[in-house]
């Protein structure tokens, strides 16, 4: 079962001690944002009452302590994706940023009419917007991977639909269905069409132990405050070599070695893309965040959201058979704890609205996948993800919580 | 506490169930307009026909959404065929005020049965939308419950008739 993970390990997220409307908190939304452990709250808090001080300026001790304990955490970072160097490691807002500077620098450097962009059906906003912005913008094509019926990417025409690609964009896994995409094999047809491969790992870093040099991709983009840090830190991962052949993305102070009346002269990496004061703080919460992570060990993370997975199908399917469906892969290992739920014909809102009565966090909606949910033929779906606090007695409250909504709404 | 029973009342689930003038109207001369909601993808697509005497003669609704949204739109469906549009735009006003949350937050109840925005309750019976009163308690659904309402008004302001 998962007994890999420690059986106390709520104990550890303040948060989760809480109730709501009377009733012991039942997050289910990890997928969304994670909750935070004391380890990260702490490093943040401790950060702030005794090193505070803005990097890479001031000679004085606690610049310098500042500046190591960001850096400290770059490297932590680079460790835990196993980056071959911590100045591939560049600080974003989130993914949605690091997207975006690659759709903006790179995209704006490298793509124009003739070229093609090819994204999935299955992607966020987050990977679609950006590349809708720049091909208004540059005359580029906007391609798409189609699905399978049981929400897998379709790529029996991959090497047709690569002809002319100079970068595929993937999820490499789901925030809908919780498909885990081939990113290793989309790699090699990627390079070997002469593209290059984005994957956003929004949903995929902060669940199973992640290699950037063994995926093969050539950017990677992932986000703090799904992986129990805080909100405002997000990481782009891309090889050296492209990060120094990319021109800058945001103009300021940090990113330049110097500037004249005519010009100026861009830092090295990861600097150059980090311009203005960065979110310290943040960046401090992150490194804790992914040692928090460490110590748990990813593998054993995977093994208990695989279990719990597994007790989450199980356990609804018996309890509801064909009343409720669950998009996506039908097996535990092909897939994340993202349960994207259709139950009879209630609508997601008002299964969510009732869940919370009972304490249960879900979330319902379209998870900005516009594109996805018209594929699913859905408005919207109310959506439970798992995270590593998470064991089966939450499981079951959502069982329970979910036959309520099955009275109100029975006709 | 806020529990469900002031959100779902019998009334709001028999409109979600049965829909009142689902459809849709030829346009023209109706006139058609959608409406969005972004965060949760809930749409309502509501046809007008205004007739020259500027009463309205036909009203259909379409689109999908939740219990909410449906129902109210099903309601506002209900309550404004039959009625000069200046009565309608009127209802509209009196629906609005009754899903504000800072006249509840701020002012009490007792605003409930001021003119605020001009509108007179007796004069202006709210009838089975006073159903949705407790959508209140529920910030998040107050989108929910007026969306088909501004899109009523876009409809309205889309009309040839002044």
């Amino acid at each position: 079962m998962s007994a890999s993970l420690p059986p106390a390990i709520k104990d550890d997220f303040p948060l989760l001690s809480r109730s709501v409307h009377g009733r012991p908190i039942v997050y289910l939304d990890s997928a969304a944002t994670s909750q935070k452990p004391r380890a990260v709250l702490d490093a943040m808090a401790v950060y702030y009452a005794t090193v505070n001080a803005n990097v890479h300026r001031g000679a004085y001790e606690i610049a310098a302590q500042a500046t190591e304990a960001m850096e400290g955490a770059r490297r932590a970072v680079a460790r835990f994706v196993n980056a071959a160097s911590a100045n591939e490691i560049v600080f974003t807002k989130n993914v949605t940023e690091a997207i975006n500077l690659v759709a903006r620098s790179w995209g704006g450097a490298n793509l124009g009419p003739g070229d093609a962009v090819l994204v999935t059906e299955m992607e966020h906003h987050a990977n679609i917007v950006p590349w809708h912005i720049m091909a208004a913008e540059r005359g580029f094509e906007l391609r798409w991977i189609p699905l399978t019926p049981d929400g897998r990417l379709d790529l029996e025409n991959l090497d047709r639909l690569l002809d002319g690609v100079k970068l595929v964009g993937c999820t490499a896994m789901s925030n809908v269905l919780g498909t885990l995409n081939p990113i290793r094999r989309l790699a090699d047809a990627a390079h070997g069409a002469g593209a290059l491969l984005l994957v956003d790992a929004a949903q995929y870093v902060p669940h199973l132990p992640t290699d950037v040099q063994a995926l093969g991709a050539d950017f990677l983009g992932f986000t703090g405050h799904k992986m129990c840090g805080p909100t405002g830190i997000g990481v782009l991962w891309a090889r050296a070599e492209l990060l120094d052949a990319m021109p800058p993305f945001l103009g300021g102070g940090e990113m330049i070695l110097d500037v004249r009346k005519d010009g100026f002269l861009p830092n090295e990496i990861p600097h150059k893309f980090e311009a203005g004061t960065p979110p310290i703080a943040e960046i401090v919460g992150l490194g804790a965040a992914v040692e928090y992570l460490s110590g748990l060990g990813m593998d054993r993370v995977r093994e208990h959201e695989v279990s719990l997975t597994a007790y989450a199908l199980r356990t609804l399917s018996e309890r509801y058979g064909d009343d409720l469906v669950v998009h996506g892969p039908p097996e535990p290992a092909a897939r994340g704890g993202v349960l994207s739920m259709a139950y009879r014909d209630v609508h997601p809102h008002d299964v969510s609205q009732v869940l919370d009565q009972h304490g249960v966090c879900v979330r319902a909606g379209h998870h900005c996948a516009k594109p996805l949910m018209r594929q699913l033929g859905v408005g919207a779906t109310a959506r439970a993800s798992l995270y590593v606090y998470n064991d089966e007695s939450d499981i079951d409250a959502l069982a329970d919580a979910l036959a309520e909504a099955g009275e109100l709404f029975a006709w | 506490m806020s529990g469900l029973e002031d959100l779902y009342r019998e009334i709001l689930l028999d409109h979600y169930r049965n829909p009142r003038h689902r459809g849709e109207l030829e346009v023209p001369p109706a006139v058609r307009a959608e409406g969005f909601n972004p965060l949760c993808g809930d749409e309502v697509i509501v046809y007008v026909d205004v007739g020259a005497d500027d009463v309205v003669q036909a009203v259909a609704i379409g689109g999908q959404g939740c219990s909410i949204s449906q129902s109210s739109a099903s309601m506002m469906a209900a309550g404004i065929r039959g009625r000069p549009v200046a009565e309608v735009r009127r209802l509209v006003r009196a629906f609005k005020s009754m899903m504000s949350i800072h006249s509840h937050e701020i002012g009490g109840e007792a605003e409930d049965d001021d003119e605020g925005g001009g509108l007179d309750p007796d004069d202006m019976k709210l009838g089975d939308l006073e159903a949705l009163r407790g959508v209140v308690k529920f910030p998040v659904r107050i989108k929910c419950a007026t969306l088909s309402w501004n899109t009523l008004v876009q409809a309205l302001d889309e009309t040839a008739h002044p």
